[in-house]
């Protein structure tokens, strides 16, 4: 997914005025300034259309799924449903048996940490992660290991914000079970070399989960052919709705899982002595989905594949090259994370200006940019800082939206003197 | 939002060279105080007579809102009792929370705080130091926490 300078050159222009016009937020105003929104790794703003397909499901189409003869049962399954086949669509999956709609990436990796790790892993048995993974990619698997008294191991990043390969691949013993990476740093921007890694653990015969949280909204992602197992993002990220995301998993690995909660749906017969569970995917899905929220993820896919995700990538490159550039300009600013590929995050401390507050300076410019340590502490603790300033691209995002990003940061200068 | 009423001088001030700064060993107490949030961390040392505060310093890495508020906060309570103290902090905090509070001319420096209440993701950092104050009061080693 590594986004070079050929592919800038030969992606379509994005004509962003226009996208702007769909993303009726952007119009407000913040502290008496025009809206200058660089937060969209936290979470990305919602175009009209996803605004609309939510709003046409909840006045004309709401029911419960999977329940009722009636036509609004019908027509809510088949919402439903349709999302989830415009998902694997989405990812090229090969099936809707391997989508399964959870709240986010979080739900998705702490569904396959106590499904597929917890019941299968033991002492002696190995899952290795990376030094750049987001809370959410660590937390799971050390409650894995504490309940299995299976072994955590941590691959390295270099000071650039790259995943040591050589160490990581020493790390990798025929004991790995599990390999867990993010597939884009969300704290640093850095891509990862998923599809040498996945091939890597899969060659030492463990099992690769990618969290895609940061890379699905800046690339096109094809499961089948990176060949993980797992694969999961949120669909807030990409344009759409907030507690909707998506884990995709191999057909025969899912299969083989236990259901993780238990409840209506997720059952074909129940009496007090015996359950039955239901079929892929329904197995994963216990209780009443958040119909509406797939009906919108699925809208903000075709939003952005309308778009073109190529477009968009070529687009946020440009954007990122821009600031990059006009920051490292700026006595004070160190970038953190200078890997070679990178997608469209921009992490930054200004020397004598504590993160924190140069977020509410922003903030006083109509400025949004995410402070803090990003839920990667122990990317912050690798760096030896406190927090970070991070200002993020989506394909709603202008040449003057950083030119806004770098008049604040001289306003931060001058109020700090 | 004046960002002028937020970063006045003696914040600014105390900010860059912070009163009270760095340990007290032996300390007859401390404690650590964390916000998650935003990551600051701080530290309270006290040597107390009795209920007295005799000495205090503190260490952190945090941002102007909570190393300022900190340094403002040493100076404010040496040399005084925990009620005293007490009383003081249930004045900081309405200065902090309240929009309709008044000037309370009995804070000194401390009234320059005033601004945070016009931020109130900001409250926390102003706050964070009078908590771990108070854990370093109340229970001698303590790890606070603002969650």
């Amino acid at each position: 997914m590594a986004v070079t300078a050929s592919h800038i050159a030969s992606a379509p222009v994005l004509d962003v005025e226009r996208v702007r016009r769909d993303f009726p937020i952007l119009e407000r105003t913040v502290n008496g300034r025009p809206l200058v929104y660089l937060d969209s790794a936290a979470s990305a703003q919602r175009p009209l259309p996803v605004l609309h397909a939510v709003e046409r499901y909840e006045t004309h189409n709401h029911a419960n799924v999977h329940r009722g003869v009636h036509a609004l049962s019908q027509a809510a399954t088949e919402a439903y449903e349709g999302a989830r086949e415009r998902v694997r669509r989405f990812i090229n999956a090969h099936s809707t048996r391997e989508i399964i709609f959870v709240r986010g990436t979080t739900e998705g990796i702490n569904l396959v940490a106590q499904s597929h790790a917890r019941p299968r892993f033991g002492p002696g048995d190995e899952i290795l992660i990376t030094g750049l993974e987001h809370h959410a990619n660590i937390v799971p698997w050390q409650m894995v290991r504490d309940q299995t008294g299976c072994t955590l191991k941590v691959a390295p990043i270099n000071r650039r914000g790259e995943v040591d390969l050589d160490r990581f691949m020493e790390l990798l013993s025929p004991r790995t079970r599990l390999v867990a990476v993010a597939h884009v740093s969300n704290a640093l921007g850095t891509i990862l070399p998923v599809k040498r890694i996945i091939d890597a653990a899969h060659a030492r015969g463990a099992v690769v989960l990618i969290d895609g949280a940061q890379a699905v909204p800046h690339s096109p992602v094809d499961v089948r052919a990176l060949g993980c197992d797992f694969y999961t993002f949120s669909g807030h990220k990409l344009y759409g709705p907030t507690g909707i995301g998506v884990l995709y998993g191999r057909e025969e690995l899912l299969t083989a899982m236990p259901p993780w909660q238990g409840g209506g749906d997720m059952i074909l017969t129940v009496s007090f002595e015996k359950t039955t569970y239901n079929d892929l995917p329904w197995k994963f899905e216990a209780g009443t989905p958040n119909i509406s929220g797939a009906v919108g993820l699925a809208a903000a896919m075709d939003y952005v594949e309308a778009l073109g995700l190529e477009t968009i990538a070529a687009h946020e490159q440009r954007l990122l090259e821009q600031a990059t550039r006009e920051l490292e300009r700026i006595p004070g600013i160190e970038l953190i994370g200078t890997a070679h590929h990178k997608a469209a995050v921009l992490s930054f401390t200004l020397d004598g200006v504590h993160p924190h507050d140069l977020g509410t300076i922003l903030d006083a410019e109509g400025v949004a940019v995410r402070t803090g340590h990003h839920c990667a502490m122990p990317v912050m603790t690798f760096f030896n800082i406190p927090a970070t300033a991070r200002a993020s691209f989506g394909c709603y995002n202008t040449e003057a939206d950083v030119a806004s990003l770098v008049a604040a940061l001289g306003k931060a200068r001058e109020v700090f003197g | 939002m004046d960002l002028k009423e937020l970063y006045r001088d003696v914040i600014l001030d105390h900010n860059k060279r912070p009163r009270n700064f760095g340990r007290i060993e032996p300390s007859d107490s401390h404690a650590e105080g964390h916000n998650p949030l935003c990551g600051d961390r701080l530290t309270v040392w006290l040597r107390l007579k009795e209920d007295r505060i005799e000495d205090i310093r503190f260490e952190g890495k945090g941002c102007a809102i909570s190393t300022a508020s900190a340094s403002l906060m040493t100076e404010a309570v040496k040399g005084k009792d925990k009620a005293t103290i007490q009383s003081l902090y249930g004045r900081i905090h309405s200065l902090l929370t309240r929009q309709d509070a008044v000037a309370d001319v009995s804070l000194g420096k401390l009234a320059a705080l005033s601004g945070v209440r016009e931020f109130p993701a900001r409250v926390k950092c102003a706050s964070l130091c009078w908590h771990t104050l108070n854990a370093a009061l109340e229970r001698g080693e303590a790890t606070v926490s603002t969650e």
